[in-house]
């Protein structure tokens, strides 16, 4: 009962509210993709990107913007964008791309905040990107809006280019063949991804986003055998451990991202137990 | 008219000719089956058919009204597929695709084609099933009919009976046969096992050694032809 008066409450406070909702989208936008990005074994581009965006947020830092979403979101894109153009058709092929840009961006951004800082604090600048700030519980109002048109325009797109996602991710070679353009859906992919990643840094912050990714499309691969289950299925995943995860954070006074990712891991952890049981019957 | 002919073709890639001057073409409803060492350029024939990747020189033709983006292609199995999440129904669906164009979902007349195509190749009862957790000769059926999706014409199959068991092997084959007789479907094939390629093409396309391109008993015949079938085929 006394849980319940708490967290009644916290509900009162506008800050709380913003919070779960933005949360809430978060999960669900990032999940979507999860599937298709562990199957592609692009398991990574979240990491590789989400440290782009690490560098652009120092360098918006360094310029002073009181707003640095557009930024990061454009230069964030850009690196999606080359990050598969070069998949495609180069000497430094996937992994080894990402993990250049990745760790180089990461580099460069921690670079740029050491020699212009103006923060007084800065290992608690970089550690609030690194692992993801309590920016999630000072949320304006107009940046939740900000999130929840991003959001559904993810979510549009995901549901309009399902079946074209579907096609490219089970077997590239036969759906080019055919004549779909894969060049054009992988793009699309790349967008998406950007996208998410820019939205969930202020979750859970940089290090930690692969996390929220992978693990719901990972637990739900334990269980399910269509795509369309695996994949409605990681979303709900997404969305129920976010939420557990804020909650306790916000009861426990742990930090909002890493208690997110540690029930996603339990999460993962329960589905491995489902998965084998239901396997053996 | 041909349904497919490749003139003067040349093969290759970073600038480095695998293949020289390579003419043929394909007339509808015969049975080609394309046999070479490893590293003849089988691969990439397939692939510079499809359009996947462009010729050194020369060009690949396509007439009777097949465009080329209507080539049924049966893949090489990739390490990606092997546990994807994804039931039959949804596969053999996605073969679809090029139909849809920018239209997101699927119609009522991709799903029938779909329906259709499963109950070609008796796969229906499997529709339900989870694409990982079936056999290999299985798979290959769904994939088989994904192709039957996307085509109606020609069937270019690369290497399909690569790890089935010889029971599923041989009826890989007389399902390719029954689909080439009775459904008229031109049918490419690129095979490993020359023992089935002398028994079911109607002709054969030999890469390297000098090459060949002629109907079955004219490379029987023939020196080059001879030789391979005696030594069975190259390599595994």
């Amino acid at each position: 009962m006394r849980l319940m008066e708490t967290l009644s409450l916290y509900w009162q406070y506008p800050f709380v509210r913003y919070a779960l909702i933005v949360g809430t989208l978060i999960a669900l936008c990032s999940s979507l993709l999860g599937v298709t990005l562990v199957l592609k074994r692009f398991s990574f581009i979240g990491d590789g990107l989400s440290h782009v965006a690490f560098g652009a947020m120092a360098v918006a830092a360094v310029l002073n913007l009181t707003n640095d979403m557009p930024l990061v979101l454009a230069v964030t894109l850009a690196a999606a964008v080359l990050l598969l153009r070069t998949g495609q058709n180069t000497k430094i092929k996937g992994d080894a791309a990402i993990a250049m840009i990745s760790v180089g961006a990461l580099a460069i951004g921690y670079l740029l905040m050491n020699l212009f800082s103006t923060s007084s604090n800065l290992s608690g600048d970089v550690c609030s990107t690194l692992f993801g700030s309590t920016s999630i519980l000072t949320l304006t109002q107009g940046e939740v809006w900000l999130c929840v048109v991003l959001s559904l325009l993810v979510v549009g797109a995901f549901v309009l280019f399902y079946n074209k996602i579907f096609a490219v991710t089970f077997d590239e070679s036969f759906a080019r063949a055919t004549g779909t353009r894969a060049g054009l859906y992988n793009l699309i992919i790349a967008a998406i991804v950007a996208v998410i990643i820019v939205l969930a840094m202020n979750l859970v912050g940089s290090l930690l986003i692969s996390a929220l990714v992978i693990f719901p499309a990972l637990s739900a691969m334990r269980v399910f055998k269509t795509f369309l289950s695996v994949t409605v299925c990681s979303a709900v995943i997404s969305v129920v451990c976010t939420l557990l995860g804020m909650l306790a954070s916000i009861l426990a006074g742990t930090p909002v991202g890493s208690t997110i990712v540690a029930v996603d891991i339990a999460g993962f952890l329960l589905f491995s137990a489902i998965g084998r049981i239901g396997g053996k019957r | 008219m041909s349904l497919l002919t490749c003139q003067s073709l040349s093969l290759g890639y970073d600038g480095h000719v695998i293949v020289r001057d390579l003419s043929f073409s394909i007339e509808p409803g015969s049975y080609l089956c394309i046999v070479g060492e490893n590293g003849s350029g089988k691969s990439t024939l397939v692939k510079t058919i499809l359009g996947l990747m462009p010729p050194v020189s020369g060009q690949v033709l396509t007439g009777d009204g097949l465009r080329q983006n209507q080539i049924g292609y049966l893949p090489q199995q990739t390490e990606v597929q092997k546990d994807f999440p994804a039931s039959v129904w949804e596969i053999v669906l996605s073969g679809c695709q090029s139909r849809c164009g920018l239209r997101p979902f699927y119609n009522r007349a991709e799903k029938a084609r779909a329906r259709a195509a499963m109950e070609r190749l008796h796969i229906e009862d499997l529709s339900g099933r989870c694409y990982r957790d079936l056999s290999g000769g299985q798979q290959q059926r769904v994939l088989l009919a994904r192709a039957l999706c996307a085509t109606e014409a020609l069937l270019l199959l690369d290497e399909p009976v690569t790890g089935l068991d010889p029971k599923a092997a041989a009826d890989f084959y007389q399902m390719i046969d029954g689909l080439n007789h009775d459904d008229g479907i031109t049918v490419i094939m690129v095979s490993h096992d020359i023992q089935a390629a002398i028994r079911c093409a109607s002709h054969i396309l030999h890469l390297g050694d000098g090459g060949f391109f002629g109907t079955r008993e004219a490379y029987l015949a023939s020196d080059v032809g001879r030789l391979f079938a005696q030594r069975g085929g190259g390599g595994p």
